[in-house]
C-alpha cells in the first residue's frame, strides 16, 4: 500500500516547522487577536495542559484568560477554579462578563489533595475549563494531569505556576511566561505546537488605570485629589 | 448445632448434634453462638433487597424467602435471567442461596429446603416432581417424621398414596393442608414483607479489620442491600452513615453526603472510598453498621429530550459529591453577588447547585482577587509599602457602611502600583492613625 506524503501531513499528529501546527482538537479563542494568531488552532488548546508562568501576581495574569472564561460561562460551560491563592472576587468577575452561575471554586489545602482534585475534575466530566494553582508540581504529576486532560472531555486547562518553573521540562502543550509590558502584558511563548516564537507578544489587557497614571474609569465615590492620599 | 460447613461435616459433625458430641468428633471445631436476632435481620435485609424484583415478597423464617415472580418475568427478560440476577445479588451480599421455582409458594419452599434447585413451571410437572421429594420437607417436627419413617414412608409420593383419614388422624390435619397447598389445591394466604422506610444493617467482620479496603469490602455487602431496599421503595438517599464499631472505644461515625439523591451501589462505594481515605482507622474495626433514613422519591432515569446537558450536569453533580466526600463539605462552592457596599460582603459562597440571584449594577473598579482577610501594610512617611513604596494611581473611593449591624467600616480605597508593577487595591482606615491594608490584587 502506498501512502503519499500529503496523506501523512494531513494527519493532525504531524506538524511542520515554521507555522503553528493545526491544533489536534478544539480550541477556545483567547479573545486577544495578537495571541490567537500565534496559537495553534487560534485559541487555548482543549484537552491539553496550558501553563501560565508568572513572576508575581497582579500584572494581569487572570485578565489573559478572562475573555475565554466569559465566553465559556456565557454559553453555559462550567469553569472550575482549583486552589486559587486568593478569593476570586465575584463583583469583578461579573463585571468582566463571567456568568457566575457556571463558576465553581474548589478549595484543596494540601498539595496531594489539589492534584487529586484536578484529576477528578478532568476525568469526571461536566467541566469545560479548569484553572488550577500549583506551587510545586513534579514532571510525573504534570504528565498524569496531561493524560487526564486528554482522556477527559476536552476542557481548557490552565495551570498557574511560578516563573522559575520555566526552567523545568513540562508535558504541557502550551507554556506562556508573563511579564508586565508597556501595553499591559508581555507574553513570551515558551512552548507551543509549532515553531518557537522568539519575541514576546504585547497583549493589551484591561487595567483599572492606565500605565501612565490616568484612570480609565470614573470612580463613583471619588472625593479629593486623584492619585494622592487624602489626609484623614 | 444449627449448621456446619463441609469441612466439619467430613469429621462427622451434623446439624442437630449437641456441642459436646460435635467436639468429640472434631476437637478443633470453631464454634460461634447462634444469634436469632441477627439471623432474622439478615433475612429481612435480603427480603428488602428482593423487593426490587417483585412487590410480593414473604419471609419464611428462619432461612427462607418466598417471592412471587410471575408478574416480573417480562420485565426481567425471563426466569433464567431473573434467577441469575438474584443469585449474583445474594452472592454480593455475602450469602448463598438455593433458588427453586414452582407454581405454588409452598412447593417452591419445599424444593428449596430439600436443596433442589428446581425450575418447574406447570402443574403437571409439579405433581411428579413433588412425589420424589423426601417427606421431611412437609413435616413440622421430628415426631411426625419419625412416625412416617417407622411405617416406611420416605417420599411425598408415598405419603399421598396413604388414606387421607388415617393420615389426618395420626399426623394432624396440618400435614394434609400443607400437601394441598403445595399442589395448589388449597389457597395459602401469606403476609407480604413491607420494605421499611429506613435502613439499618450491621455486619460482623470475620476478624478485626485495620485497613480501609477491608471496611469498604464489607460495606459493599450492606450497600447492595441498601440499593435493593431503595429500589423497592422507588427512593433514593441524600446521605448515609457508616458506623465503625471498635472493641473498647466508642464507635466512629462517618457521614457520606450525595449531591443528588441516589441509590446505586457503585456510587455509594466510590464516595465511601473517598470518605474512608480521609479517615484514619484509629482502632481495629470489629463490625460495621450502615444507616440511612429520610428516603426521597427517586424514579427511574428519564432521558433528556435533547440529550447531553442532562448527563453533563449529572456528571458534574457526581464530581462535586466526590470532591466534597474527600475535601470536606465546604470545599466546593459557587460565587454569588450581594447588594452590599462593604467589599468583603458584596459576595457570598453558594452551595453547589444553588443558583445565584440576578446580578446587580456595577460599582467602581474591583480587583479579581480579594485578599481575605485584608493584610496590614507597612507604612513609612505616610506612604504604604509592599516590597517597596506603593504609588497611588487612583482614588480615593470612600466606603462607609455597616453602622447598623456592628460591622462598620470607614475606608478610603486606592488603586496602587507596587514596585513589581503589580496593581493592588489598598485602603486606609479613616481616622487619626489610619493604617494601610491590602485588600485586593488586580490580577
Amino acid at each position: 500500500m502506498k501512502t503519499s506524503l500529503v496523506d501523512i501531513l494531513s494527519q493532525h499528529s504531524v506538524w511542520r516547522g515554521g507555522a503553528p501546527a493545526p491544533g489536534p482538537g478544539r480550541t477556545v479563542p483567547t479573545g486577544f487577536a495578537a495571541l490567537d494568531r500565534e496559537l495553534p488552532g487560534a485559541g487555548w488548546p482543549s484537552g491539553a495542559l496550558t501553563e501560565i508562568l508568572g513572576q508575581r501576581e497582579g500584572v494581569g495574569e487572570l485578565q489573559l484568560v478572562l475573555p475565554a472564561l466569559a465566553a465559556l460561562s456565557a454559553s453555559g460551560r462550567r469553569v472550575v477554579w482549583l486552589a486559587p491563592p486568593h478569593l476570586p472576587y465575584a463583583p469583578a468577575l461579573a463585571a468582566a462578563g463571567v456568568n457566575l452561575e457556571h463558576l465553581s471554586v474548589v478549595r484543596a489545602p494540601g498539595r496531594r489533595d489539589g492534584l487529586w482534585a484536578a484529576e477528578q475534575v478532568l476525568r469526571g466530566g461536566g467541566c469545560h475549563a479548569l484553572l488550577a494553582w500549583f506551587h510545586d508540581i513534579r514532571y510525573a504529576e504534570l504528565r498524569r494531569l496531561a493524560v487526564a486532560a486528554e482522556a477527559g472531555q476536552g476542557a481548557f486547562v490552565a495551570l498557574f505556576r511560578p516563573a522559575q518553573a520555566a526552567r523545568e521540562a513540562s508535558p504541557a502543550c502550551l507554556r506562556l511566561a508573563l511579564e508586565p509590558g508597556p501595553e499591559g502584558l508581555a507574553v513570551r511563548i515558551l512552548k507551543r505546537r509549532g515553531a518557537l516564537v522568539a519575541r514576546p507578544l504585547g497583549i493589551k489587557i484591561e487595567r483599572p488605570v492606565h500605565a501612565l497614571g490616568g484612570t480609565s474609569f470614573s470612580t463613583p465615590c471619588a472625593r479629593g485629589p486623584v492619585a494622592r492620599p487624602c489626609p484623614a | 448445632m444449627i449448621a456446619c460447613d463441609l469441612q466439619a461435616e467430613a469429621f462427622g459433625v451434623r446439624p442437630g448434634m449437641g456441642l459436646t458430641a460435635a467436639w468429640s468428633f472434631a476437637p478443633q471445631l470453631c464454634v460461634w453462638p447462634y444469634n436469632q436476632a441477627s439471623e432474622h435481620a439478615a433475612l429481612e435485609g435480603i427480603a428488602a433487597w428482593m423487593c426490587r424484583f417483585t412487590p410480593r415478597v414473604s419471609l419464611q423464617p428462619p432461612q427462607g424467602i418466598l417471592a412471587e415472580i410471575e408478574g416480573s418475568l417480562r420485565l426481567f427478560r425471563g426466569v433464567a435471567a431473573l434467577l441469575e440476577r438474584i443469585r449474583a445479588g445474594i452472592d454480593q451480599m455475602g450469602f448463598t442461596a438455593t433458588p427453586a421455582v414452582a407454581p405454588t409458594a409452598r412447593s417452591a419452599w419445599w424444593f428449596a429446603s430439600a436443596g433442589r434447585e428446581s425450575l418447574i413451571l406447570d402443574r403437571a410437572a409439579l405433581e411428579t416432581a413433588l412425589a420424589a421429594l423426601p417427606v421431611a420437607v412437609a413435616c413440622d417436627g421430628p415426631d411426625a417424621l419419625g412416625l412416617l419413617r417407622n411405617i416406611g414412608i420416605t417420599t411425598i409420593g408415598e405419603l399421598r398414596s396413604l388414606p387421607r383419614e388415617g393420615v389426618a388422624r395420626r399426623f394432624g390435619q396440618a400435614l394434609l393442608d400443607g400437601l394441598e397447598q403445595a399442589l395448589g389445591e388449597a389457597p395459602e394466604p401469606r403476609d407480604f414483607f413491607a420494605p421499611p422506610p429506613r435502613f439499618a444493617a450491621k455486619l460482623e467482620l470475620p476478624g478485626e479489620v485495620t485497613r480501609a479496603e477491608g471496611v469498604l469490602f464489607a460495606a459493599r455487602r450492606l450497600l447492595v442491600q441498601l440499593e435493593g431496599l431503595l429500589a423497592a421503595r422507588q427512593a433514593g438517599v441524600r446521605r448515609f452513615l457508616l458506623i465503625l464499631l471498635h472493641r473498647e472505644v466508642r464507635p466512629s461515625i462517618l457521614e457520606v453526603g450525595l449531591a443528588s439523591p441516589g441509590r446505586e451501589t457503585e456510587r455509594f462505594v466510590q464516595l465511601l472510598r473517598e470518605r474512608l481515605s480521609m479517615h484514619a482507622l484509629i482502632k481495629p474495626v470489629e463490625a460495621i453498621r450502615i444507616e440511612a433514613k429520610d428516603f426521597v422519591p427517586l424514579h427511574g432515569r428519564t432521558v433528556d429530550l435533547f440529550g447531553g446537558s442532562q448527563s453533563e450536569s449529572e456528571s458534574w453533580a457526581r464530581l462535586v459529591e466526590r470532591l466534597r466526600a474527600r475535601l470536606g463539605g465546604g470545599a466546593v462552592h459557587g460565587l454569588g453577588l450581594r447588594p452590599e457596599h462593604r467589599p468583603e460582603r458584596a459576595w457570598r459562597p453558594l452551595a453547589p447547585g444553588e443558583r445565584p440571584p440576578p446580578e446587580e449594577g456595577g460599582t467602581g473598579a474591583r480587583p479579581l482577587w480579594l485578599v481575605e482577610p485584608p493584610r496590614r501594610l507597612k507604612e513609612s512617611g505616610g506612604v504604604p509599602h509592599d516590597g517597596g513604596p506603593l504609588e497611588l494611581l487612583a482614588g480615593p473611593e470612600r466606603i462607609e457602611s455597616g453602622w447598623w449591624d456592628g460591622g462598620e467600616i470607614a475606608r478610603d480605597y486606592f488603586i496602587a502600583r507596587a514596585p513589581s508593577a503589580a496593581l493592588l487595591w489598598v485602603y486606609r482606615e479613616r481616622g487619626t492613625a489610619g493604617a494601610w491594608y491590602l485588600h485586593g490584587v488586580f490580577a
